[in-house]
């Protein structure tokens, strides 16, 4: 079943165009990761799916339109933006009874149960709470709630390495069980690479490219070309190039994998290597373009 | 702290078989009131401070009160209980002011505040509609502040009984009528006349939720200056006062909504005096401007439930 469908999604904030005729089709189960540079519309994006801001375009997410029917979307969608959300003034024990007194589908033992593995106290204002605290108790609020989808806005910004990788660990472990659908954005995009199954670049407002994990691993190759080879990998067409340590890196979409590593090491790249290749390379080409 | 939805979340294994429609729509109106008593405490509080401010002074005014009370023996008795009920009567009048002050700030904070600390990020984020909450707001000025005010009224009135009735007691006078008020007669009044205050003024509350969702900042002067702006114009404009008559009627003409009888039996030196037979019920609910008032409050919180459902966190 289809989670999100959208067809020529736009939105414009005055001359500025956030989402400039976006389509997606998002499957039920998959993990796909948001990839854009600042002001790409990834945010706005999200906005339009949780029904925070009114868009031109066909949307619908879990068969409802999201902005005429926000409140019943919401018993089926969880959101985390980035940390400060929760109010300051709320205390644990108040998140608690107030999300179990509005949420049909909120376990409120099974937040209970993740609060306990943390330090967190339920007597405690949110203003009390150190950054990575106040996101485990969101991530508490939000795994106890029994959504098909979940929706993460740089969720982890700000916080240090360790209370990332719980994050997503938790996520993973405890959460996500392939009937759930979960839409992430983040800049640290290496950190989340092995739990994505799916990979969209946003640039100005347009979808650039789309893929799951597996396309990913089939089609691109990054070759580092021993010195002697680095005309002959040129010729195969590669997508980009550039120079670390003085040794050329290649990157090739859809070439033979052993035609490649008979020029030098070849390996799977990161999806910010790719990112930057196509992401940046279109900025140089532009910038290229206009001089 | 134990809440009626501990029971239901713990006896439900599988929250997914329970259909979605078994949580009733008074549910999560009920838990927004809630939430807005834990964010503005002064709701409660204020009152409880008026209250204790009052009976301060009135304590020090005991030392005085055998005195006082053997001069008003000697008064017609006519005029006993009317004198005797003037500190009661202020000390309602004090919190009920206390209570206006507190829902004038709530309101211009409580769809302001939700924007500025970006939490409406996550009350959104939960199967609560817009219409929801500017009602769970809104019944803070109409309904809950009117009934915090009563019972902190009613509670001082009776504290003030007591003290009294000690020193009177210790002093080896009479404690009894007629130089008890009416408490209960007075409470009945009370009750009504903070009914009426709430409906009158909605119209002002429902502006004051209006802007408060609207400003970007400075909610205090957007929701006061635009409507002197307008009172100016129209004087510049037309050399008339409709627009300010308007606003005065509607500031200060509850108090002819609230009793229709002219006032009777109490010199003017004293703060006016209302029985149960002055009250007009018919005649307050037959007043247009009560229902043009309620109509004009009608449509600024229709406003602020559409301007909710565009806004983003400042």
């Amino acid at each position: 079943m289809l989670c999100i469908e959208a067809l020529g999604l736009r939105k414009t904030f005055g001359a500025t165009v956030a989402l400039d005729g976006v389509d997606l089709r998002i499957e039920e189960g998959r993990i796909l990761g948001l990839i854009g540079p600042n002001g790409a519309g990834k945010s706005t994006a999200l906005n339009a799916i949780l029904g925070l801001t009114p868009y031109q375009g066909e949307l619908k997410v879990l068969g409802r339109n999201p902005w005429r029917e926000r409140d019943h979307l919401m018993r089926d969608v969880c959101f985390i933006a980035d940390v400060a959300v929760l109010p300051r003034w709320m205390r644990v024990s108040q998140a608690l009874d107030y999300v179990a007194g509005v949420h049909p589908r909120f376990d409120r033992a099974k937040a209970e149960r993740f609060l306990g593995k943390t330090s967190i106290k339920r007597a405690s204002k949110v203003r009390e709470l150190s950054k990575g605290m106040v996101t485990q108790l969101h991530l508490a609020l939000v795994m106890a709630i029994d959504a098909k989808l979940l929706v993460l806005d740089e969720p982890t910004l700000g916080l240090d390495l360790l209370y990332r990788k719980q994050f997503y660990d938790s996520l993973l472990n405890d959460y996500f069980d392939r009937r759930r659908t979960i839409i992430v954005t983040t800049h640290q995009v290496e950190e989340i690479q092995h739990i994505l199954t799916d990979v969209m670049f946003i640039d100005r407002g347009r979808v650039v490219l789309s893929f799951s994990m597996e396309d990913f691993e089939a089609r691109y190759v990054e070759l580092m070309a021993g010195p002697e080879h680095v005309a002959e990998a040129r010729a195969l067409g590669p997508i980009h190039e550039r120079q670390v340590f003085g040794r050329s890196l290649l990157l090739f979409d859809s070439v033979d994998r052993a035609r490649l590593a008979v020029l030098g090491e070849a390996r799977t790249p990161s999806i910010a290597d790719l990112f930057v290749a196509v992401i940046g390379g279109q900025a140089a080409g532009a910038q290229g373009a206009a001089a | 702290m134990t809440t009626p939805s501990d029971t239901v979340a713990e006896t439900d294994p599988d929250p997914r078989a329970s259909p979605p429609a078994a949580l009733s729509t008074t549910r999560p109106l009920y838990w927004s009131v809630r939430r807005e008593l834990w964010e503005s405490r002064s709701i409660y509080i204020a009152p409880l401070i008026a209250a204790a401010v009052v009976l301060f002074g009135f304590a020090i005014s005991t030392v005085n009160l055998p005195h006082n009370r053997r001069a008003l023996l000697a008064l017609d008795p006519a005029r006993q209980g009317a004198i005797v009920a003037i500190p009661y009567d202020f000390a309602a009048m004090a919190i009920i002011l206390t209570g206006f002050i507190v829902a004038i700030f709530y309101c211009l904070g409580a769809l302001h505040n939700e924007r500025r600390d970006r939490g409406i990020l996550f009350w959104k984020s939960l199967p609560v509609s817009d219409l929801t909450t500017v009602l769970s707001k809104a019944a803070i000025p109409l309904i809950v502040l009117p009934l915090a005010v009563f019972v902190t009224v009613i509670a001082t009135q009776l504290v003030m009984l007591v003290m009294s009735a000690v020193v009177l007691a210790a002093n080896g006078l009479s404690v009894g009528a007629p130089s008890t008020p009416p408490l209960l007669q007075m409470s009945l009044v009370l009750l009504y006349g903070l009914g009426v205050i709430a409906l009158w003024y909605a119209p002002i509350y429902g502006w004051l939720m209006l802007v408060s969702g609207g400003a970007r900042r400075t909610t205090f002067l957007w929701a006061f200056l635009p409507p002197l702006a307008l009172c100016l114009v129209e004087k510049i404009a037309f050399d008339s006062t409709n627009f300010a008559s308007l606003l005065a009627y509607r500031l200060g003409g509850f108090w002819e909504a609230f009793t229709v009888h002219p006032r009777g039996g109490v010199g003017h030196a004293h703060p006016p005096q209302v029985g149960l037979a002055q009250l007009d019920p018919v005649g307050f609910l037959s007043t247009p401007g009560l229902w043009a008032g309620l109509a004009v409050a009608a449509a600024f919180l229709a406003a602020a439930v559409w301007q909710r459902r565009r806004r983003e966190p400042i």
